[in-house]
């Protein structure tokens, strides 16, 4: 997994909520059996105005250009402003799959989806939550500015804006060592490999049916 | 110091390590296999040179990309058929403690045919790449969905890097309405707390109401506990939980089955237990419930009518509302009544059981589909469910009304397959979603129980099951 650390990003702001994982990637894409190349089909049904299909040259369909990801201003983003229960819906993790493809590093958000938060800590991709008034501050900020960034410094734990405000966010220890060191899960998991096998001998013998 | 809930106890069995940020290690009893969220999960293993910790905990199917007619020609899109080859070469070279292969007779959805084989026991941890494992906590199982990292990690390590959730309880008291079933008490709850409402949650439904439900009843609303934003709801072991798992294949047997059965009965909720959030409905109160939006919060009851967003005060929350009535093309203020359906689909699941085939085969016997109909598609959701409609003649009853009788499968819950809406096709569902597009790009999703869907089909509109 790719480390993060610290972020000074191109802002794109995505004003729904409920934001759901069939929109992030609807479903057609999912018949893939590759973890990489959704980025071009990141909010399909939104983005392009025909009707996308796997193997498609997308770079010859036709775009909805009202749609912020198509803007020419917001190109190049990495961070991704959003509203509250973004990634609802699937547990598909070709979600964040196609988030980290298109480019995205990082997405705000006052709340998530459990399965979907939880997917983005396994691909580099950073889900924050800010309170509703500062995001909602962030979206006005970003509507006003040109080329706004913000900044985030994963350490610290703190989202900056141009304007000199500093936002503080919460991340468990497990979950911050991860990212920043880019660690594999399952080698860490692997270390405790006597315990695992501890606690199946255990329950062998209390509850046999479990096997 | 209060008593522990159904959640605590689940969670304490399943815990092997514990770090200082309360990060666990959350040992994995069940892991049911679909071809969508596992390809990548069993590439990353071979290309780390890693062995399945336990493949006797893995039950597999193949469901979301197969086909729900002409089993015979085979999967004909050649990007689903590899996905599905894929699973069979997977399960081929790593093995599984039970395979259920496109065509095989107990092939079906994966939520479906995992508590029909008895893979699914109270006091399990089970998980599955796909957001409607929350099934299977009906069987007082701690039961949730995983993404595919998480899918190779339970296969590497045999656990889940998990944080504890907080404890929520949905009681429903009393007794429901004749024709008011589980998809409306948990569209009803839906509807309450709204699709966030459960977020950080796990939720365990309790009351009256709930404990008279049968385990098929249990499962939807289960299965719906991630539609409200929890990852994992679950009910209380009881005699109904019990009555259901004996004699199925993996079940426990012999000396087993008795001390299984006393093991699970603890399996319940201790009557000082404390719950962070505590959630009260009346059952008598809840009607048949039918989404108007893109939503499964955008519901009510179908005596109901569709909202004014010029009344939602919220900014967000408006547009949300005004976006949503545009892609459904409904107007304020419409009665639920007077929205008619191009197309109904009985499947997913949700609600493609047996006990849900017989709500709709009661509604469709003796009628024929509406003219206006285009198509009704009833989607069992195993190959052991169809052959018991059948056995019971439930499928005569469903072509007699000019409905399809299909082979199990996913379907057009989310039409990975041929099965799917044609853009601004408006259907009464009874699966899970109604967001924009899940059915089909630009498909319009009204989600309701099996027998509104059925009276939905030959009546060409909404209509209450109560008076119908």
């Amino acid at each position: 997994m790719r480390a993060f650390t610290t972020l000074d990003g191109l802002v794109c702001p995505l004003d729904r909520a409920n934001v759901d994982t069939d929109a992030i990637i609807p479903k057609q894409f999912l018949k893939s059996i590759k973890r990489a190349g959704f980025g071009p089909n990141l909010f399909d049904e939104w983005r392009y105005l025909d009707h996308g299909e796997p193997g498609m040259d997308n770079s010859r369909r036709p775009l909805n250009r009202d749609f912020v990801l198509n803007m020419p201003r917001f190109q190049g983003a990495e961070i991704l402003l959003a509203r509250e229960n973004f990634g609802c819906g699937s547990s598909r993790e070709h979600a964040p799959w196609a988030l980290e493809d298109y480019g995205f590093r990082a997405v705000i958000a006052p709340s998530f989806a459990d399965i979907f938060f939880n997917n983005c800590y396994k691909n580099g991709l950073l889900p924050i939550v800010l309170s509703a008034s500062a995001v909602d501050r962030l979206f006005v900020e970003c509507a006003t500015h040109l080329d706004y960034r913000l900044a985030v410094d994963l350490d610290k734990q703190t989202v900056s804006t141009p304007s000199g405000l500093h936002y503080h966010f919460d991340i468990t220890a497990h979950r911050k060592h991860c990212l920043l060191n880019g660690l594999d899960e399952i080698g860490l998991t692997l270390r405790h490999a006597d315990k695992i096998r501890a606690f199946e001998a255990t329950i062998a013998a209390e509850r046999p049916w479990l096997r | 110091m209060s008593g522990q809930t159904l959640y605590d106890k689940l969670w304490a069995r399943h815990v092997v390590h514990e770090e200082a940020d309360g990060t666990v290690l959350l040992y994995i009893d069940r892991h049911l296999v679909h071809e969508v969220t596992s390809p990548q999960a069993f590439e990353g293993l071979k290309l780390a040179g890693r062995a399945p910790w336990r493949i006797d905990s893995v039950v597999a199917t193949a469901d979301h990309n197969t086909p729900t007619d002409h089993w015979e020609r085979g999967i004909l899109d050649p990007i689903s058929r590899l996905q599905v080859e894929t699973l069979d070469a997977n399960i081929k070279e790593f093995g599984a403690r039970a395979y259920f292969p496109f065509r095989d007779p107990r092939q079906g959805i994966v939520h479906v045919i995992g508590p029909e084989q008895g893979a699914t026991l109270p006091g399990m941890t089970v998980v599955c790449g796909d957001s409607h494992t929350s099934t299977h906590g009906a069987f007082g199982a701690l039961a949730h969905g995983i993404g595919t990292s998480e899918v190779e990690h339970v296969l590497a390590t045999q656990c889940l890097v998990a944080k504890k959730s907080k404890n929520m309880l949905v009681r429903v008291d009393g007794e429901l309405p004749a024709g008011v079933t589980a998809k409306d008490m948990a569209l009803a709850v839906i509807g309450r707390i709204g699709t966030a409402g459960g977020t950080g949650y796990a939720i365990e439904f309790g009351g009256a109401a709930v404990r008279a439900l049968s385990m098929e009843g249990r499962m939807t609303l289960c299965n719906l506990a991630i539609e409200a934003g929890a990852r994992s709801g679950m009910v209380a072991v009881d005699q109904t939980t019990i009555d259901y798992l004996k004699g199925r294949p993996l079940a426990p047997a012999g000396a087993d089955w008795a001390r299984a059965v006393d093991d699970w009965r603890t399996l319940v909720s201790d009557a000082d237990a404390a719950f962070d959030a505590t959630v009260v409905l009346d059952a008598a109160e809840i009607v048949p419930q039918v989404t108007w939006g893109t939503s499964p919060e955008m519901v009510c009851g179908v005596d109901g009518q569709v909202p004014d967003p010029a009344r939602e005060t919220d900014p967000t929350r408006r547009e949300g509302l005004e976006r949503a009535l545009h892609y459904m093309g409904l107007a304020p203020y419409t009665p639920i009544g007077e929205i008619a359906v191009d197309k109904v689909f009985i499947g997913s699941c949700t609600n493609s059981r047996i006990e849900d085939l017989r709500a709709a085969a009661a509604v469709a016997r003796g009628r024929k589909k509406a003219d206006s109909v285009r198509q009704v598609l009833v989607v069992p959701g195993s190959g052991l469910v169809k052959a018991q409609a059948e056995a019971e003649g439930l499928h005569r009853i469903f072509l007699d009304a000019g409905f399809e009788w299909r082979e199990p499968g996913c379907s057009m819950c989310l039409a990975m397959n041929a099965d799917r809406l044609e853009p601004g096709e408006r259907c009464a569902a009874t699966s899970n979603r109604n967001f924009e597009g899940r059915q089909g790009q630009g498909g319009r999703t009204h989600l309701v129980s099996p027998a509104m869907a059925a009276a939905a089909a030959v009546t060409g509109h909404f209509v209450d099951i109560r008076t119908f």
